[in-house]
């Protein structure tokens, strides 16, 4: 479920890190539409291993992770993290579990985002379009 | 002031209170060593890391206080996972310590590298890796303070030999990590709570872990009486009420005492207070407690609905919480009720052969030590039939006497673990106990797993009894191969099995062999009331089973009873 089928750009572990400020979106996995999704904000510390504690998290409780974006904040000591995840009952269980990260500041839900802004930013689910923010 | 690496976490530790940490050295943590040197610190030099994480798991389960445990890189590394997955699991407050190559060498497969970070990282409440000394001021009291707020849990801190060699100036010294308080939840939550107990007909306590670690034993116990409410526990929970107390229904679950199980089906209302609902206390979820409606206090707000919904939550320190309901009940008599749990825990008495016929009868052993031992006294188990046999027979009469690996069942837990909790009531922890006993109860298959720890008992001569319940197998491995696997025993039997009372006094330890055929039990006192340690290798018939045993997967009811005794006593 986490082996990325469609890499898109830096998909690293360290994609969090002050070393590397450019925006990051990793599609993890290409389920065909129709799978009900959510998408979940998630306002982290930014430093290595951030992105280690949240992906690990989804791997070791099974919730599924299609994918993620994740983007400086400010002067780069937050990130704000975008995870499009599916729309199951479980959704409380994995928020809740997250919160509990320490690294993890904040969660919220983004109910105006779809799985599209993120299909929008994969050069290669777009057909080779280049990454575009919005 | 110009310190090194080493020193500034040495200095950091002192000042955090630490008197005592277990590890083992190896190069990657050797400046380190070099700076304990001077140290008003004691290490305890284990002979295997798993070891060095179980005495410090030993000295946080007695205390409540996070506890150090320090090895090197690698293998020193790999060899401590199994006791920090364990305190995860059981909430256990431990700071692991491990030291790495420098930093110029991670990622070039250097001499004794692996990422400890990453197989940390999923076992832990949180894990840090130091990049420079100056780190080392905010991440030890934060170490501390993660492990010890909240719901506890083990925080691994991975240390390369550069930063332990490095120097810096330090100026100002952090205060030391503090566990932080958690919120209250509102009086509302609370009231409306008291009204829902109120009207229940038939509620039953549900608790778990959390409510020792809590502090909140007594009250727990208040309120069951305030509500004439019986009350189960889970096998972390054991010694938060007394078992003498007439409300007392003992360990729910798996191995529970068949009125246990069956009160619960009647129950219209459950409160579960720091309890996680693990599959071992529920049997089949969709099937456990069907009648009851269920309310969860816990101060894990993950752990709610969880695994099964609740109509009310409350989620902060249980010891707060019911202290705010207790204000807010009056008491109540449920005689119906009460009277009903009488009557089953009557009915189904844990069955076991009378002593004179059989003195080493598992159930029989255990009673009997609940007998001789002061009720403070600290037992130890490993994992297995003889753990389930304490649980269920052994009469754990206050908080913190039981330790025992409940989440990740970890054989070789016992040994380790009773040489902390014997630290931890050493005259320099504080909680001065000396010459209070600590008993390990193992078994012929856990002990083997981490005997290497009888070395370090002999070297630190603290009042550790051994007991080895020998049926020369793995008992609860052969129990289901005979229950569930058609009596295709495989891999459950040991044809060669050590004469273990010459093994102890191998390591400088005595030891000592009951004989069925003499007076076992007397000889058994005069051991545990002999100074020092001891190994006592006990006998035990090897087709004795752990009963009453839901079988996995099914629900609580339906109950595998002791063939034989069940009709005896039917």
């Amino acid at each position: 479920m986490l082996e990325p089928t469609t890499a898109a750009i830096a998909p690293s572990a360290s994609a969090a890190t002050p070393e590397s400020p450019e925006t990051s979106c990793h599609l993890l996995n290409d389920k065909p539409a129709g799978v009900r999704t959510a998408v979940l904000e998630l306002r982290v510390r930014n430093h290595p291993g951030t992105m280690s504690h949240v992906t690990g998290l989804f791997a070791r409780r099974g919730f599924n992770l299609e994918a993620i974006v994740c983007v400086p904040v400010g002067d780069g000591a937050t990130s704000s993290m975008l995870l499009l995840v599916s729309d199951e009952p479980r959704l409380e269980q994995v928020e809740r579990q997250l919160a509990k990260l320490y690294d993890v500041l904040t969660v919220r839900q983004r109910p105006e985002l779809t799985r599209e802004f993120f299909t929008r930013l994969s050069p290669i689910a777009a057909n080779g379009a280049p990454a575009q923010l919005p | 002031m110009k310190i090194t690496g080493a020193n500034l976490l040495r200095t950091l530790l002192e000042r955090q209170g630490i008197r005592t940490i277990a590890g083992i050295p190896g190069g990657a943590i050797l400046p380190f060593y070099d700076a304990l040197h001077c140290s008003s610190i004691r290490h305890i030099l284990t002979r295997h890391e798993q070891g060095a994480g179980f005495i410090a798991q030993g000295m946080a389960r007695v205390t409540g206080k996070a506890a150090v445990c320090l090895t090197t890189s690698g293998p020193g590394a790999t060899n401590l996972l199994t006791a920090i997955a364990d305190a995860r699991l059981d909430s256990v407050p431990l700071v692991a310590i491990t030291g790495q190559v420098a930093q110029s060498l991670i990622g070039t497969d250097a001499f004794q590298e692996v990422d400890t970070y990453g197989l940390t990282l999923p076992v832990t409440k949180h894990n840090f890796l130091v990049r420079h000394p100056a780190e080392l001021l905010d991440i030890v009291p934060l170490a501390f303070q993660l492990a010890e707020s909240g719901r506890p849990g083990p925080v691994a801190i991975d240390v390369p030999k550069d930063v332990q060699n490095a120097t810096i100036d330090v100026v100002d010294w952090p205060e030391p990590g503090r566990p932080v308080p958690v919120p209250q939840c509102s009086d509302e939550l609370i009231e409306t709570l008291a009204r829902r107990l109120t009207t229940a007909r038939r509620p039953v306590l549900y608790l778990g872990g959390g409510v020792i670690t809590a502090g909140a034993s007594d009250l727990a116990q208040a309120l069951a009486h305030r509500l004439s409410a019986p009350v189960v526990c889970s096998l972390m929970a054991l010694g938060a009420v007394p078992p003498d107390d007439s409300l007392y229904m003992g360990m729910l679950g798996m191995h529970a005492a068949k009125g246990t199980n069956f009160l619960l089906e009647e129950a219209d209302l459950l409160l579960a207070i720091g309890a996680r609902f693990d599959d071992r206390a529920t049997g089949k979820v969709a099937e456990f407690c069907p009648q009851a409606t269920i309310a969860h206090i816990d101060i894990d707000a993950a752990e709610i609905g969880k695994i099964k919904p609740a109509f009310h939550s409350l989620v902060g320190d249980a010891a707060d919480i019911l202290a705010r309901l207790l204000q807010r009940l009056t008491p109540q008599q449920r005689p119906a009720w009460r009277a009903r749990a009488t009557e089953l825990r009557a009915a189904h008495r844990l069955a076991a052969p009378p002593r004179a016929n059989e003195p080493l009868h598992p159930v029989n052993l255990c009673r009997f030590l609940g007998e001789i031992l002061p009720p403070d006294t600290i037992v130890t188990t490993d994992v297995g039939q003889h753990q389930m046999w304490v649980a269920q027979a052994y009469p754990v009469r206050q908080p913190r006497t039981l330790l025992t690996s409940g989440g990740l069942g970890t054989m070789g837990f016992g040994l380790p673990a009773a040489i902390g909790a014997a630290l931890a009531l050493s005259p320099v922890e504080g909680l001065a106990a000396p010459g209070r006993r600590v008993v390990c109860v193992s078994g012929d298959g856990s002990i083997l797993m981490n005997i290497q720890e009888l070395a370090t008992l002999a070297e630190l001569d603290l009042p550790v009894a051994v007991l080895v319940f020998n049926n020369a197998q793995l008992g609860l491995v052969r129990q289901q191969q005979e229950l569930f696997y058609g009596r295709r025993y495989e891999a459950a039997h040991f044809t060669a099995v050590p004469d273990f009372a010459a093994l102890a006094r191998a390591f400088g330890i005595r030891g000592l062999r009951l004989d069925p055929r003499s007076d076992p039990l007397s000889e058994l006192s005069a051991a545990l009331a002999a100074p020092g340690p001891c190994v006592i290798e006990i006998p035990i018939h090897e087709h004795a089973n752990v009963y009453p045993m839901v079988p996995p997967g099914a629900a609580n009811r339906q109950m595998i009873a002791e063939p034989e005794l069940a009709s005896a006593h039917a």
